[in-house]
């Protein structure tokens, strides 16, 4: 019987296994073919045309989530999805319809804006239970509306195709000639500058006449790089048209800025074959399969399997430690052993090392969602604003990009609602461009990834911040002794919002204060600058992973600690220094004619047997968040890199002492508590107050 | 419906077996689904400002877990560890703890009818006593584990919010 049972339990098991991972893989696949179709809608708002790329893009990712959403049983998304692809299948097959891309796509938005919510309640556990019936109806009704104003037009250069039948994917043929293979070599002339971005406006001015197109350079857009190789070797582009070299020569040689022009046409099929392979235009069976051969290189991997072999790999480390200095084989002279511990040692610091690598994930997904968000906001507001990102192939660890999200989207709401002008004329008066710019930056610094949000608008104004941190009472001391940092510092407290009025945006009475939370619960920082009239810089700096840092152990009693080096400044014998007790008890001492608070570990900690003796241990000044002290240890023990692993939940609960950030086990298998410098400081100051 | 069957008896394995162990001369015992395993003592590490009887956290194969003395949770003095002291590692939603017992003595069946509630003389120590058990060498505290680790009354002094 216990058998059967067993048995039992594992065959059921086991299917909800495949069916949970089934859901996950969906989610998976149908989030990064939302986030790919939102990033493609955005980047064709720019042109205010839909190229046949951009068609082709959104029909095939319609397509695959119709397709996959179907198998699922997930009715109004499959629906949904089937609308949209049906309407962009339209509008790819009749290219001169004239389509409003602004109203297609905030319908395109509403409807990925449905799907996300249902894939919200997917990943929640619940049944995704929304009805898209209206925004069905809603995209149909645009179909038709498109299909019965549409009469098939004349092309400029010869007479369309009459209607492709419906079903059928062949690419709209603008000319109804034989299709022909040219290459052509455009030069600038020297000084022209921008040759990538002339070169790309050479190729958007080419795509109302031709079928395919490919250049080299490739990525001319985003690569300015590739301004240089356009200058020296020159501009190349193929093409497949039905328009013949004279009217192709004609076309580019009103070129601005054209040195020179070489145009061939090419006969051989293999090499037409090989420019354009599998275009998703030629065949959609043919797109699929590459899409399944990029699926087989790159795998999805749950976050909880990565944390699970982090962690495996962390005791790995304490594991070896633990057997390659054992105290029994100290004594022993042991040559082959000593060179099998040290390869053994160096492939547990590759595999450390690569395990860090996985969980790095390039910041781009999160800024690229930012794109929506200052659509939509300078669409509702009026303002005209654009997002400059910059360096957002900056590489954080996966946990931290979770948690900036928020703070992200709340900064650059911020941004665009309360630090760029409202009008046009004001920022015209003030000698700006018309168009507002917001900035997203990344950008390493050290062990730190900094995350600027700036924008060129009002900038911060002093006196309303002071007054309303006076209404709110939140001024601690009188305003003209504040310096200009800390004034602006004021916006990130608690109940305090800058603007009268709670806006749709920005005011949903979180403030500033929620992000600045947020960011130090990731263990990073927030501060602000700002100049009157010329905009403001929130500046975000954050860890670039949780989960090791570099500590140096010190030793306190028969406890050891760990100092994130980040914070420390320096370590020092307190010789000649002078030190001294306030009638407060507070313990200070002088070093190079600063005045820094002493905070004995042993103390804190209630360690027996920890060196009392100032002169007799070691001060370690700290610094973070603009404070510092000097921290009394017995001795330290040395620098290493550790993994951090949070404090038991059951003890979080209870705790509410701010000096420890989480704790880590040492070689020998002991855990050494991490030490929170700023916690442990206020702590301290927050004490002598109270006594 | 088979499933449901065979379910129950699963959990009929472990119904109304209770791990008992030795604090001060009393016997205590746990309701053993919530036993994880039990380990000899390991160095502590210990955490400041926390209520007395949480002892601080120990390194359980590469899981930091904190641990409980289960005497000073019960305010009986402090006794200082031996050899037979030991961990009972325990797991309530999702979280291990492990409890400091002066000696584990062994796993009893005590059906439901031989266990009475605890009797209400004693406030403080019997918040934490699920009911008495009567076995064959004298009668065992059973004792609540959801109230034991998660009673508010320390939390709500400590932390007055």
């Amino acid at each position: 019987m216990a058998v059967f049972f067993f048995t039992q339990e594992v065959s059921t098991g086991m299917s909800d296994v495949t069916n949970e991972s089934l859901i996950e893989m969906y989610i998976y696949e149908t989030e990064e073919n939302i986030e790919q179709i939102e990033r493609t809608i955005l980047l064709s708002e720019e042109t205010d045309s839909y190229s046949s790329e951009v068609l082709n893009e959104i029909f095939r990712l319609m397509h695959t989530i119709k397709g996959s959403s179907a198998m699922m049983n997930f009715r109004h998304i499959s629906a949904l999805a089937h609308s949209l692809e049906d309407l962009f299948f339209f509008i790819r097959e009749n290219q001169t319809v004239k389509v409003q891309p602004v109203e297609v796509n905030d319908l395109v938005f509403s409807g990925i804006d449905f799907i996300r919510e249902e894939l919200k309640k997917l990943k929640s556990g619940r049944e995704p239970d929304g009805n898209s019936e209206k925004l069905t109806a809603e995209i149909r009704g645009i179909l038709e509306k498109l299909k019965t104003s549409h009469v098939p037009a004349v092309n400029k250069y010869s007479k369309e195709e009459e209607k492709v039948p419906a079903g059928t994917e062949t690419a709209a043929q603008p000319n109804n000639g034989p299709l022909k293979l040219y290459k052509v070599r455009l030069f600038f002339k020297e000084g022209s500058g921008m040759e990538n971005i002339r070169a790309y406006g050479v190729v958007h001015h080419l795509r109302e006449y031709v079928n395919e197109i490919r250049h080299i350079p490739k990525n001319i857009i985003d690569d300015h790089g590739t301004a240089e190789i356009i200058k020296e070797k020159g501009f190349t582009i193929y093409l497949k048209t039905g328009i013949s070299l004279n009217e192709l020569r004609a076309l580019l040689s009103r070129t601005v800025f054209l040195d020179r022009l070489e145009v061939e046409e090419l006969h051989d099929e293999e090499e037409i074959h090989d420019l354009f392979p599998a275009n998703g235009s030629k065949n959609s069976k043919e797109t699929e399969k590459a899409f399944y051969q990029v699926g087989k290189a790159m795998i999805s991997v749950s976050m909880s399997r990565l944390d699970q072999l982090m962690d495996l790999v962390g005791e790995m480390v304490i594991a070896e430690a633990m057997v390659t200095q054992n105290p029994e084989i100290r004594k022993l002279e042991l040559e082959s052993f000593e060179k099998a511990a040290r390869r053994l040692h160096r492939i547990t610091l590759e595999l450390q090392d690569l395990v860090m690598s996985i969980r790095m994930v390039p910041i781009a997904g999160t800024f690229q969602k930012m794109h929506r968000i200052v659509r939509d906001m300078s669409k509702k507001l009026g303002k005209d604003v654009k997002l400059e990102i910059i360096g957002e192939e900056t590489e954080v660890d996966k946990n931290i990009v979770e948690h900036i999200s928020d703070p992200l989207m709340h900064l650059v709401r911020n941004a665009v609602d309360h630090g760029i002008e409202d009008s046009t004329a004001e920022r015209i008066m003030k000698n700006k461009p018309e168009t507002g710019k917001v900035t997203l930056e990344a950008k390493n610094a050290g062990n730190d990834v900094c995350i600027l949000v700036k924008d060129d608008g009002r900038g911060l104004n002093k006196e309303k911040i002071l007054k309303r941190a006076m209404e709110k009472g939140l001024l601690t001391k009188s305003p003209e002794e504040m310096t200009t940092n800390e004034i602006y510092q004021l916006i990130f407290e608690p109940g305090f919002s800058t603007n009268e009025q709670i806006s749709e945006y920005s005011g949903r009475g979180v403030g500033m204060d929620v992000v600045v939370k947020n960011i130090e619960a990731i263990g990073g920082n927030v501060s602000i600058d700002s100049k009157e009239g010329e905009g403001t810089v929130v500046t975000m700096k954050i860890p670039l992973t949780l989960a090791i840092i570099e500590g140096m152990n010190v030793l306190v009693g028969e406890n050891r600690y760990t100092i994130p080096i980040s914070a420390i400044k320096e370590s020092f014998k307190a010789k000649g220094h002078e030190y001294f007790r306030d009638p407060a008890g507070n313990e200070m001492i002088w070093v190079r004619g600063k005045l820094y608070p002493i905070i004995r570990l042993h103390e804190c900690f209630s360690v027996p047997g920890g060196t009392s003796d100032i002169s007799g241990g070691i001060l370690i000044m700290v610094e973070e968040d603009e404070k510092s002290a000097c921290l009394l240890a017995d001795r330290l023990i040395g620098r290493q890199n550790v993994v951090v692993k949070p404090l038991p939940a059951y003890i979080k609960n209870f705790d509410h002492f701010n000096g420890i950030s989480g704790c880590t086990l040492l070689g020998d298998g002991s855990i050494s508590l991490i030490l929170n410098v700023s916690g442990l400081i206020e702590s301290k100051q927050s004490r002598t107050l109270s006594s | 419906m088979y499933e449901e069957i065979l379910e129950t008896q699963a959990e009929d394995t472990m119904k109304d077996r209770y791990l008992t162990f030795e604090i001060g001369g009393e016997s205590y015992g746990i309701d053993i689904k919530y036993v994880r395993e039990i380990v000899g003592l390991q160095p502590i590490t210990p955490v400041p400002e926390l209520p007395d009887y949480i002892r601080g956290i120990i390194n359980l194969r590469g899981k930091i877990i904190p641990v409980v003395d289960v005497r000073l949770r019960f305010r009986k003095p402090f006794k200082e560890y031996t050899d037979r002291t030991c961990v009972i590692v325990i797991d309530l939603n999702d979280t291990s703890v492990g409890l400091i017992v002066d000696s584990v003595s062994e796993v009893l069946t005590i059906p439901e009818n031989q266990i009475s509630p605890p009797p209400e003389l004693n406030k403080t120590s019997s918040r934490y006593i699920k009911g008495i058990g009567k076995a064959a060498d004298g009668v065992k505290l059973l004792i609540d584990c959801d109230s034991f680790l998660n009673d508010d009354e320390v939390r709500s002094i400590s932390n007055p919010e």
